[in-house]
């Protein structure tokens, strides 16, 4: 949802960026300070305890707390030009309560002793205030202390370490080689985030996070200024749980694709990649317009991820589904009713939709959520029937379980913590397909790559998407590129005409970086993996406009 | 001393920051803002909070290198700090070659967005006035999600050839959804004011549950071109897209919908039904917004389309020196000029059409044509014969913000809306409009 201010900002400069809504969070510090170690665990335990026993004394019977330190490094450049580089760190403690069955919460960046005493206090009074307008107390589903535990994302470089250099000669050599090859344009952007977490709870939880996510992309314009036309191409790169290693760009984690096509799994070559959009941009402007109608569609996985995520991933959110952001994000039509009959068919046989946080090299992935339960991996739609949600600690008991599914999250130590979706993700097929062999039983069809244009009602019904890439399928072969493409349908007859998915060896994730949810509006990070998926009769319009 | 400072404090306070500076030119933002909100779903209050932000970001440069550090502690320390390292990172930058220099001292305009009613709000007004929405909803058996947030704040400028600027402005927003029991049945309201005393939550909620009631019972009707009556909140989503469009830089370099054929841009051209006009305006009393731009740039009432034709596109610093042109920067507000029918005339006068109360999930899918994509929700109706006949199904519709504005048939009284995709505050106008296109129809309530 916050995808628009995400781009302004890769083109404002200081002055617009002041008053923007921007998900840079904190202060602009030297890039010397984002590898300091911050507070080491004793102290963070230290302080932690001083909240716990502050809130208990002053009644309240769960208490948790969240000592967060969060880096951000954003680079932006266009051309031969470095725009912008984001060095930001925001460091407190979020304070979360129930006193007298309600929540109450209340975060400081007085990160002292006092200060935290303080906010311990503040949090039980506001719990106590909105006790007295509460009508049902919170179900807690119990979560037995995990005691002194550390967990990090498996880096192999740390992205912080990376000289800022090496990064701007990476983007600029990106830029160069993408203009070289015929672009007009070309924006690229590095985006780092480190979140260092320590959480503590009355439960006896004291856990230690160091979570890294890195997000390489770019835009490359291909301009006709005589026709007046002009065409984008975006990286076809996923952000991900990993570190720098990502941009090693190793040929072992290359997928070849029809058409000279390349995919990349656990490692991105950006520099490859910005060559092919430099070129293919160039080809989209004198693409076949397409004719409306029914098409066969072979989804990519950098283009699936995005259906999944609006069309399986967002509907399967329970608190959606009760109708906690009725008015803002919507309601969902995956109703508890739906789910009770054990039969309702939300796709076709071939569809198994897991929810997890525990997949490696995914940004969902952490050893334990914001309310300090331990990650795991649950079906959410098994051989095509709706069989589970996705839920917090105050909310399982709805479903008649007795352990959070683990999908707590707050985007800062300000923020108080809320359902968010875990990775989200299509199953392989079993049998052996590559996207070669699907392409070669289609008659009719187009075969579609990377994320565009997207669009789905309130309860995740009808929706239209766009992608970069459009190539015709006609008696089994690519024949061309197409252009003007978008499909719309209804999620329910969308994924009941899934009728073969590739197998693992095509198998690559997709992700969003900046998922917005919530009032006022909070980001995440999610990945969705699946492999080359064929639906059947999907309806494709033509997006050309003549004004 | 409050987090808002007066202009007197601010201007010491920058004085003070400025003294330590030992670069070739400087330049400081000050903003601090506080903002408070409640949110409530299932007929419950679920989450309330209070936010204060302060930032004071230094921008030093030594000819053409320029760096940039931010700090939100205020003591002499700190902000003596802060100058250092935005001088060390300004000696380590490569050279900008976009870098204009700090701007001479600029005249600027009086405009008033601060309310003290506003900037007065506490947590007792903020649970008030939901609580006179929720017995509403409560009384009629009807579910109710809210939002309620108001914000204070200030910025301010000053740099080291002695440009001052301050602005302080208020703000509340408050939308609702009110949704029927069975969940047939949805309607929605958004206000936004700088001025709390214009708020008045049970009217707002009223209009949410005569749309939630009115949209029971919805029919479905063929997708196809329909003539529309979009009310502001509908129309703002679409022409805000026009807005963020306006950049002459992309226009010149060939990629936005402002470029032309042969390398031109569309300035000067009549683009959209001669009776549409956008202006900005800092004092326009219903949207007062800053006098000065982020680099202290003085705002001005300015026509950006008027009578069709496109009058202005926003010039940076830079971008108007590379094309020998008066530099214009992005407005503060945007105001659409209304005509004089009423929604009510707007409905007589239409044969055969569709009430458009609100817009959801707005997308671009072709920036050549800032085509979007989008569909109605929480209140589509029906119209026959100048009159509202049964509420309809939801539709997808894909279709131009520019071509929607050539296909003009009527124009309402301009009013104060929120966006839903953006959240700011414009002006709009409800519009009559023939030939909108709807592709698909959609279940959702």
């Amino acid at each position: 949802m916050k995808r628009r201010d995400f781009i302004q900002l890769s083109g404002m400069g200081l002055g617009a960026m002041m008053g923007a809504s921007i998900p840079v969070l904190g202060n602009m510090v030297p890039v010397e300070h984002l590898l300091e170690p911050g507070a080491d665990i004793a102290t963070k335990k230290r302080l932690a305890d001083i909240a716990l026993n502050a809130t208990k004394s002053r009644g309240a019977t769960y208490t948790d707390v969240r000592i967060g330190r969060y880096l951000q490094q954003f680079i932006f450049t266009r051309e031969t030009k470095v725009q912008n580089i984001a060095n930001a760190e925001s460091y407190g403690v979020g304070i979360r309560v129930i006193a007298n069955g309600t929540w109450g919460f209340a975060a400081t960046s007085d990160v002292t002793p006092d200060g935290i005493a303080k906010c311990a206090e503040t949090a039980v009074a506001i719990a106590k205030a909105n006790a007295k307008i509460q009508k049902e107390p919170v179900i807690l589903a119990p979560q037995k202390g995990v005691g002194e535990v550390t967990w990090k994302t498996p880096i192999v470089k740390n992205a912080f370490e990376i000289p800022v250099q090496e990064k701007i000669d990476l983007l600029m050599k990106v830029n160069s080689e993408a203009m070289k090859n015929g672009a007009g344009f070309v924006t690229s952007n590095l985006f780092f985030v480190n979140e260092q977490k320590y959480f503590a709870s009355s439960d006896g939880s004291y856990i230690d996070q160091d979570v890294h996510r890195i997000w390489p992309t770019f835009t490359v314009t291909a301009v006709d200024k005589a026709a007046g036309k002009f065409k984008t191409r975006d990286a076809i790169s996923s952000p991900m749980g990993m570190g720098y290693e990502y941009l090693d760009g190793l040929a072992s984690e290359k997928i070849s694709a029809p058409n000279g096509l390349i995919g990349y799994r656990n490692s991105y070559d950006m520099v490859e990649d910005a060559i092919m959009a430099s070129k293919q941009a160039q080809q989209k402007l004198t693409a076949k317009t397409v004719p409306a109608g029914k098409y066969d569609l072979v989804l990519d996985p950098n283009h699936l991820g995005l259906t999944i995520h609006e069309s399986v991933g967002h509907p399967t959110e329970l608190d959606r589904v009760l109708g906690y952001e009725a008015n803002y994000a919507g309601t969902s039509f995956a109703t508890l009713d739906k789910w009770k009959t054990k039969s309702f068919n939300y796709g076709s046989k071939q569809v198994n939709i897991v929810a997890d946080k525990t997949q490696p090299y995914t940004l969902g992935t952490v050893g334990f959520d914001d309310e300090g339960v331990p990650c795991k991996e649950w079906d959410l739609i098994k051989d095509g029937i709706l069989v589970n949600y996705q839920a917090t600690r105050d909310q399982v008991n709805i479903l008649g379980e007795n352990a959070s599914h683990g999908c707590c999250y707050a985007d800062n130590w300000n923020s108080v913590q809320f359902q968010r979706m875990p990775n989200v993700s299509l199953r392989p097929g079993k049998e052996k397909l590559s996207v070669f062999d699907m392409i070669k039983g289609v008659e009719k069809g187009i075969y579609i790559i990377g994320r565009g244009s997207y669009s789905i009602d309130q309860q995740r019904y009808n929706f239209q998407f766009g992608g970069q890439l459009f190539y015709e399928i006609k008696n089994g072969e690519i024949v061309g590129m197409l252009d003007d493409v978008a499909y719309q349908s209804n999620t329910q007859e969308f994924w009941n005409s899934c009728v073969q998915i590739c197998d693992k060896d095509d198998y690559r994730t997709f992700g969003s970086f900046f998922d917005g949810k919530g009032q006022p509006s909070q980001v995440s990070a999610v990945s969705h993996g699946s492999a080359t998926t064929r639906f059947n009769g999907v309806n494709v319009i033509n997006t050309g406009r003549k004004i | 001393m409050s987090v808002i400072l007066t202009e007197n404090e601010a201007k010491a306070l920058l004085k003070k920051v400025l003294s330590y500076s030992k670069a070739d030119e400087c330049e400081i933002n000050l903003s601090a803002n506080i903002n408070g909100n409640i949110r409530y779903a299932r007929n419950e209050v679920s989450t309330s909070g209070a936010l204060m932000n302060q930032n004071l970001a230094v921008q030093s440069s030594f000819g053409k290198k320029v760096g940039v550090a931010t700090i939100d502690e205020f003591d002499d320390a700190s902000l003596e700090k802060v100058v250092r390292r935005s001088e060390e990172l300004a000696k380590l930058a490569p050279e900008n070659p976009e870098y204009m220099g700090v701007l001479e001292p600029q005249q600027y305009i009086n405009s008033n967005g601060y309310f003290d009613s506003t900037a007065d709000i506490n947590p007792d007004v903020r649970a008030e006035a939901v609580m006179k929405s929720l017995k509403l909803t409560r009384e009629q058996k009807l579910i109710a999600a809210g939002f309620l947030e108001d914000t204070k704040g200030y910025s301010a400028i000053m740099n080291s050839k002695g440009l001052f600027a301050y602005y302080k402005s208020t703000n509340v927003n408050y939308s609702l959804t009110v949704r029927t029991e069975d969940g047939t049945g949805s309607g929605y309201v958004i206000k936004g004011f700088s001025d709390v005393n214009k708020l008045d939550t049970a009217a707002a909620t009223n209009i949410a549950i005569q749309k939630s009631l009115g949209s029971k019972g919805a029919r479905a009707l063929e997708p196809g071109k329909y003539t529309v009556i979009l009310e502001p909140t509908a129309a703002a989503v679409l022409l805000e897209n026009i807005y963020f469009d306006m950049d002459a830089r992309s226009a010149d370099e060939g990629r936005s919908f402002f470029s032309k054929q042969g390398g031109k841009t569309k300035l000067g051209e009549k683009i959209v039904d001669e009776r549409v006009t956008f202006f900005s305006d800092p004092t326009y009393a219903d949207l007062p917004a800053s006098p000065w731009a982020g680099d202290g740039q003085a705002q001005e009432k300015r026509m950006w389309i008027e009578n069709g034709v496109v009058k202005n596109l926003a010039y940076s610093r830079f971008w108007a020196k590379e094309k020998g042109v008066k530099p214009i920067p992005f407005p503060s507000n945007m105001i659409m000029l209304g005509g004089t029918a009423t929604l009510d005339e707007m409905i007589k006068s239409t044969k055969r059409g569709i009430l458009v109360t609100k817009l959801w999930y707005i997308r671009a899918v072709d920036p050549q044509t800032l085509l979007q994509t989008g569909l109605t929700r929480d209140g589509t109706f029906y119209i026959e014969d100048g009159k509202i006949k049964y509420p309809i199904k939801n539709f997808r519709f894909n279709e131009s913000p520019i071509i929607m504005l050539n296909n003009l048939e009527m124009l309402g009284k301009t009013e104060r809306v929120v966006s839903t995709e953006s959240n700011q505050n414009y002006m709009v106008p409800p519009m009559k409009i023939r030939e909108f296109t709807f592709s698909s129809l959609s279940d959702a309530v």
